[in-house]
């Protein structure tokens, strides 16, 4: 699947970055993750709080910092 | 109670008199107590923040009549959480969904101003009446600020070409469970303790000293009634205190206690709050200076005037 993680480099969206590296670890198989910086991409999405977490296009989460069992959640949905 | 323990603790036990008794109870007594209450008022803020957030704000703003807007943008800055870091998605994404720039204004104003911190400090130290007056006052700033703001037709001013986008926003209601809710209350709670725990002990610490060996008179010659000029001074110096509001409000508490006025005090830590310079610069990369400028402006003046008009009335 392929993740985003929203933000323009404020010290919570480079700590979601990390936690959704490891939550990819430790899931397995192929995913892309992807940290989106551009402001007018984050805007298309509808997001206006910092970090949000994008899985395959649809926005999981805003505005808060993720733990890895919450990511691995979000990933297991689909 | 806790006072009696306390107490206990530094006469009895350690055995202290005099001005170190002083010193030191005071220390350990506000230290403890403050502590207590952030923690408490910040967990009640996030859990009732855990059925809003600034998506859901977003969605209810949108198309409101001017005044309106203001007045409910003000409201919902008490309740949503903010962070400098997100000013600009924040602000793109107001402008984007066709929120007025002054109702934006008033969002930004309002939110860093009455956060949970400064209202669990201000609770804790100055007592409910004090904080209520802080509030309203925050808030009529908050209002007044965005609605002139968005009479001077700054539009012009917006450095990035943000396409309004079209139809009406959903408002999604966040739908979690009275145990995802507290749990996500009390990360929160524990995530700003973790960062603001020490600033406390280092403010009340340097307040426990002036408490106990700065003479009162000192300090009422500085920013008492005696100084004309004590409000505008204690504005601009609140400016680049934002990060440290934790630490910097128990100092006023024992300032006020020495005889700095209360107007003074008032201005001095809503100018900490809601004038903060890291945000500025953030703001700088997309708004044009002279936007900027009225923005700290108008509430730079709006702050002085309630510090004059307080220590008038009071």
């Amino acid at each position: 699947m392929k993740i985003e993680i929203l933000g323009t480099g404020c010290a919570k969206c480079s700590a979601l970055e990390k936690v959704v590296k490891e939550a990819v670890s430790k899931i397995g198989g192929f995913h892309s993750v992807e940290k989106v910086e551009d402001i007018m991409k984050i805007m298309e999405y509808g997001v206006v709080s910092t970090p949000g977490l994008v899985i395959d296009g649809v926005v999981k989460s805003t505005g808060k910092l993720l733990t890895v069992d919450e990511v691995l959640a979000y990933m297991r949905e689909l | 109670m806790w006072k009696e323990i306390v107490d206990y603790l530094t006469l009895d036990i350690l055995g202290l008199s005099g001005r170190v008794n002083d010193t030191l109870n005071f220390f350990i007594y506000d230290t403890i107590k403050i502590w207590f209450l952030l923690i408490t008022i910040i967990f009640v803020v996030s859990y009732l923040r855990t059925h809003f957030n600034t998506e859901y704000v977003r969605a209810h703003l949108q198309g409101k009549s001017q005044f309106y807007g203001n007045v409910l943008a003000s409201l919902f800055g008490i309740i949503t959480p903010f962070c400098s870091c997100s000013a600009i998605p924040l602000f793109l994404g107001f402008i984007q969904a066709r929120i007025p720039l002054g109702v934006t204004f008033s969002f930004l104003i309002s939110s860093p101003m009455n956060n949970e911190i400064a209202i669990a400090l201000l609770f804790g130290l100055f007592g409910w009446k004090i904080t209520a007056i802080y509030i309203g006052f925050g808030l009529l700033v908050a209002i007044l600020g965005g609605y002139f703001i968005g009479k001077m037709n700054m539009e012009k001013y917006i450095l990035l070409d943000v396409q309004p986008m079209e139809g009406e926003l959903e408002e999604v209601k966040i739908l979690l469970t009275f145990k995802e809710r507290v749990k996500e209350a009390w990360d929160y709670t524990y995530d700003i303790f973790k960062k603001i725990w020490f600033y406390v002990l280092i403010g009340v610490g340097i307040g426990a000293f002036i408490h106990g060996y700065v003479p009162a008179d000192f300090i009422a010659s500085w920013a008492g009634a005696e100084n004309p000029f004590a409000v505008l001074v204690a504005v601009i110096m609140g400016i680049p205190m934002y990060s440290n509001a934790a630490g910097v409000m128990p100092l006023v508490e024992v300032l006020t206690s020495k005889g700095m006025l209360l107007g003074t005090a008032l201005a001095f830590m809503m100018a900490v709050t809601a004038l903060s310079l890291p945000e500025a610069m953030i703001l700088k990369r997309i708004l044009h200076v002279k936007l900027i400028a009225l923005f700290f402006s108008i509430v730079g003046l709006g702050i002085v005037g309630i510090g004059y008009l307080f220590n008038f009335i009071l």
